[in-house]
């Protein structure tokens, strides 16, 4: 598995994880020693998924073909 | 007029094959190629491959005959009611006596034969199921490798680096170069569906190409290409050419996209939107825990002003103590994030200010044009060439001096 493939997953799932939490805030069924937890780690996830939207720069890669079949990546430049 | 000889004499009487091959030889001689136009009927698609069929009209009938190596080579399959165009010679078949066109080419009139072998193949698909709803595999809504089958140097690869660039740029693309039109692009294409498959390490691909004919549009019409889109793992949006541009691969493909900049966009969410949400769950998460620290504070002060008599009076002033120290160590936590995300979305518009060309040429760049075209060679330039010079608050005209 690829580095990206973790990085999403875990961007898709903090995301995920942050509504769960922002739900069960908003129902306010939770004890205070909860909510406090639910918060501290929400806004922990906010803060991780807003860190990943700071990437600045496109990856852009051509997939190739070595001789041997195996597959091989290199970057393209920006037009 | 005058009768012919041959007929006229009783005792010179002909046998029947002389006279058909008389008849023979007269029409084949009068007619090496004729276009005939007329209705179709009586179609026949024989197992051999021949298609046998009638021409008519409101006054008159020909049989027809079109030979297998001629009709494989048709892109519709004529059917009865058809009107059509058809080229061919009149041959005459001496064992039955008769006479019919023996068609090489036949076109349709009226509706193109592209837009007939478009709708057949249609058809065909959609009967056999590759089309259908439950087919089709969900695009992943935060993919994080995006696969593109497009041409190197088509306009549908910058349309798509450019709006993925600016939404969303925490992604990678994962580029295969492929013809996307003429001859032997159909097969490409499979052959890139098939190893950007095996190669496994995308979440969705784009498939397509920009604007153009029909003709230039087809190998997205092939049937190869639709089965290799039906045969996909990896989720395919299809993406080719403008909004009123339908392709096959289109209707196979797991999502339709009317331009390849649509599908981008479609492909990823906006940043500045999920940062806007983020800061959204934050106040919301803020709120609720507001409001449960504010009940628990009136009950805590509930309980410190109804009970006179005695009670643990300190383990309450505890409480209420604790309850504004959480207080305020949240509001601490909050106003941080709240500050990081705002920084986000000002580094974002500081981004996209930067990409508007007027900005760069406030830093003292400038564009050169001839005749309306950007030069970006000096070599693109002659001595007395016209040139106009645009600066961030105006142009200029001038001419190449050497």
């Amino acid at each position: 598995m690829s580095p990206g493939k973790s990085r999403k997953q875990s961007f898709e799932a903090s995301l995920k994880r942050l509504e769960a939490i922002v739900e069960s805030l908003e129902q306010g069924t939770v004890s205070l020693d909860e909510a406090t937890e639910l918060y501290e780690e929400g806004i922990l996830l906010a803060k991780e998924c807003a860190e990943k939207l700071k990437v600045a720069e496109l990856k852009v890669k051509k997939l190739t073909k070595a001789m041997d079949g195996q597959f091989e990546t290199e970057g393209l430049k920006e037009e | 007029m005058e009768q012919l000889p041959l007929i006229a004499e009783e005792k010179k009487a002909l046998t029947v094959s002389e006279i058909t091959r008389q008849i023979k030889l007269s029409l084949e001689q009068r007619f090496p190629r004729v276009w005939v136009q007329g209705e179709i009927s009586n179609f026949k698609h024989h197992t051999s491959g021949h298609l046998y069929f009638t021409l008519k009209d409101e006054g008159a009938q020909i049989s027809a005959v079109m030979w297998r190596s001629r009709a494989e080579a048709l892109l519709f399959l004529p059917e009865a009611g058809m009107k059509v165009i058809a080229r061919g010679s009149i041959t005459v078949y001496p064992p039955r006596g008769n006479y019919q066109l023996d068609v090489d080419q036949l076109t349709p009139v009226g509706i193109g034969e592209l837009q007939l072998a478009f709708e057949r193949l249609k058809r065909k698909l959609a009967a056999e199921g590759l089309f259908d709803e439950d087919h089709k595999k969900p695009i992943p809504e935060f993919p994080e490798s995006i696969g593109i089958i497009t041409s190197e140097t088509g306009a549908a690869l910058q349309d798509i680096r450019s709006v993925l660039a600016r939404r969303f740029p925490a992604v990678e693309v994962l580029l295969l170069p492929v013809r996307v039109q003429g001859v032997g692009a159909a097969e490409e294409i499979v052959q890139a569906i098939a190893e950007i498959n095996r190669y496994g390490k995308v979440d969705v691909i784009i498939l397509g190409r920009g604007g153009g004919s029909l003709e230039d549009l087809w190998a997205f019409n092939e049937e190869i290409v639709a089965r290799a889109i039906y045969a996909s793992r990896i989720p395919i949006i299809s993406a080719v050419g403008h909004e009123i541009d339908f392709s096959i691969s289109d209707f196979v493909a797991d999502l339709r996209a009317p331009t390849p900049s649509a599908a981008a966009e479609l492909v990823v969410h906006d940043r500045a939107e999920l940062l806007e949400l983020l800061r959204n769950y934050c106040y919301t998460m803020r709120g609720s825990l507001e409001e449960k620290l504010s009940t628990l504070r009136d009950r805590v002060q509930g309980l410190l002003s109804s009970y006179s008599f005695n009670r643990p009076k300190d383990l309450l002033r505890e409480s209420a103590q604790r309850v504004d120290e959480l207080e305020r160590s949240l509001t601490l936590k909050f106003s941080h994030l709240v500050q990081l995300l705002h920084q986000s979305q000002l580094t974002l518009q500081h981004r996209l200010e930067a990409l508007n060309p007027k900005n760069v040429l406030r830093r003292g760049y400038a564009l050169v044009r001839k005749e309306g075209d950007l030069i970006t060679s000096a070599r693109s330039l002659g001595e007395g060439d016209d040139a106009t010079i645009q600066f961030h608050d105006g142009t200029v005209e001038t001419k190449v001096q050497s």
